[in-house]
């Protein structure tokens, strides 16, 4: 979780990602910020997150996220 | 003979009066709706005052802000699109640019449009759409419009900092509709999705087409360009068969891995550009939509539009590159070397009714990209150099290879470095910067050296400028490091970047 947090403050340091759930429904992760997300996540953690789970509710917060990338690690 | 677009409006909304032009998921406007109330609000600009000037149309991207174009232009002025996700600090530098006396605005962005007006008339929307025609005024001033007038101007961005305004006549305009439309094969039936903003001239290829031979434009939901599965559903809930989209936007798609979970059934047509379509997403395009026509869009801003195309005609490996193809009818293409003499590989020149007027108010930036033609030294023949370095392969067709400049291509965007750093360097407490761009990661980041702390920077940069020119990293330097020659090192940044 705490390597996903410095993924995610490497895009926008000036955001709490610990607390923050409306990352999309607040428009603060955009088109861009998807797309480095999921290669970061790929690079990093090795999980590709296929395209039927990008979907706002996997982006509104760090935790839906972190679940996401658990879930795909489990498969 | 056409002498305005606005001919080709009058044409279809009598043809076609009921069919819709221009909608997205709340709203819809018909050709006939959408002439009338262009007329009904070009009257109220008219009986204002308003004529032959330049009218900010600052407005949400929606059906209701083409509405505001056309009345601009009914009242024979030129339009320039601004929208309500530009940065504060870019329509700030336009309007000071522009000097507009008029600001057409809609409810979301009326505030910020009378905090900028500085004298100008704000007319909203919703309140001149429906004004009584003045149909006299509205005849008395489209004869006196010439096919040289200035129909609209678009910012690109600027080397200083500050955007440049491209300058566009009806003619030219007209000129690259017409060859556009032939090229592409739009009829009726052809439905465009929308993916770029009004204010790039990438947008002109869904809207002059609607307007001149009656297609519908629907205006894609920005959100959606983040979960490609949901952009694919909406493509066939409206049944969008044509999409012409900066190659990002494509890739978005394909990379993910949404085109094996669902089809964007009704898809016939995919113009592409912005930038080089990487090969390998490409063919998953082809090979999920084979009989997909698919069709390489080039030519900047300074010249209408686009002016060369390829359409995919045969099967690329890997490391290939997808040329640019040939010019349109009624543009010459040609390469300059650094001796001003033709060659097989050098800089794209284009001469033609597609070069346009040239940057509003800044004869400067024109006479260094707007030139003499250095082949001809007999009559006025002014060229525009796009900057663009390309070669002839042994087919004929122009390849890119790469920009002149420090210009680079991000996310479909065009972005100059130096427009960053001077916006950086602006900053109190900075003293100098670097931008580089990581061309395998598609990124910028930047190189300061100074106080701000580099979370303070980056918040700060968000504000000012585009999203697509923002870095995705700052680096805080005590010194940044500098070439024999005393000037930074770009490319030692650039590999440092690169190692990480």
């Amino acid at each position: 979780m705490e390597e996903l947090i410095e993924i995610l403050k490497d895009l926008h340091s000036d955001v709490d990602f610990d607390t923050c759930t409306t990352l999309i429904d607040d428009k603060i992760l955009d088109s861009f910020d998807i797309v480095s997300i999921v290669s970061e996540v790929n690079d990093r953690f090795d999980v590709a997150i296929p395209a039927k789970e990008l979907v706002p509710e996997n982006f509104n917060s760090a935790k839906a996220l972190w679940d996401l990338i658990t879930r795909l690690e489990e498969d | 003979m056409r002498r305005t677009v606005l001919d080709y409006l009058d044409n279809t909304a009598s043809r076609l009066p009921d069919k819709v032009s221009f909608r997205d998921e709340k709203t819809a406007l018909t050709f006939g709706q959408l002439a009338s109330q262009a007329r009904a609000a070009g009257s109220v600009l008219l009986n204002d005052g308003i004529c032959r000037e330049p009218v900010a149309v600052y407005m949400s991207k929606t059906p209701q802000q083409i509405a505001a174009f056309m009345a601009a232009l009914e009242a024979g002025c030129f339009y320039v699109p601004i929208d309500d996700e530009m940065p504060q600090m870019r329509i700030r530098l336009i309007f000071e640019n522009l000097k507009p006396r008029a600001v057409i605005c809609d409810e979301s962005t009326k505030e910020n449009a009378e905090q900028l007006a500085n004298g100008a008339s704000i007319f909203v929307w919703n309140e001149i759409k429906d004004a009584s025609e003045d149909a006299e005024k509205l005849s008395e001033v489209r004869a006196s419009m010439i096919d040289t007038d200035p129909c609209y101007i678009m910012y690109t961005s600027g080397s200083t900092g500050i955007p440049k305004g491209v300058a566009v006549c009806h003619r030219s305009l007209i000129d690259y509709i017409e060859s556009f439309c032939d090229v592409m094969k739009f009829d009726e039936e052809t439905v465009f999705g929308s993916q770029t903003p009004f204010y790039f001239d990438a947008s002109l290829k869904d809207i002059y087409p609607t307007i001149k031979l009656g297609c519908e434009t629907v205006i894609v939901p920005h959100t959606l360009f983040m979960f490609p599965i949901k952009l694919v559903e909406f493509l066939n809930e409206y049944k969008i068969n044509t999409l012409c989209w900066v190659v990002s936007a494509l890739t978005m798609i394909s990379a993910f891995g949404a085109l094996d979970e669902v089809l964007p059934k009704y898809l016939k047509i995919v113009g592409f550009g912005g930038e080089v379509f990487p090969i390998k997403q490409y063919r998953k395009w082809k090979k999920a939509l084979p009989d997909v026509r698919y069709i390489n869009l080039y030519g900047p801003t300074e010249t209408t539009g686009v002016s060369m195309y390829y359409e995919v005609d045969r099967d690329f490996e890997d490391d290939d590159v997808i040329p640019l193809g040939k010019a349109f009818e009624n543009v010459d293409i040609f390469l300059l070397d650094e001796n001003n003499k033709l060659a097989d590989e050098g800089e794209i020149c284009m001469r033609g009714t597609c070069v346009t007027l040239g940057y509003y108010q800044d004869p400067e930036r024109t006479s260094q990209a707007f030139v003499q033609n250095p082949l001809n030294d007999r009559y006025p023949e002014i060229i525009y150099r796009t900057g663009d370095i390309a070669r002839r392969n042994d087919r004929g067709e122009l390849v890119f290879v790469s920009r002149k400049d420090f210009q680079i291509k991000h996310m479909g965007h065009r972005v100059e470095l130096g427009e960053i750093e001077a916006d950086v360097n602006s900053i109190k407490g900075v003293r100098n910067s670097c931008a580089v761009y990581l061309k395998k990661k598609d990124r910028i980041e930047l190189y300061y050296e100074g106080r701000p702390e580099e979370k303070e920077l980056l918040s700060y940069l968000k504000e000012k400028l585009p999203r697509y020119m923002v870095p995705t990293k700052v680096h805080k330097l005590d010194r940044l490091p500098l070439t024999p020659n005393g000037k930074t090192d770009r490319k030692g940044l650039t590999a440092m970047s690169e190692g990480k």
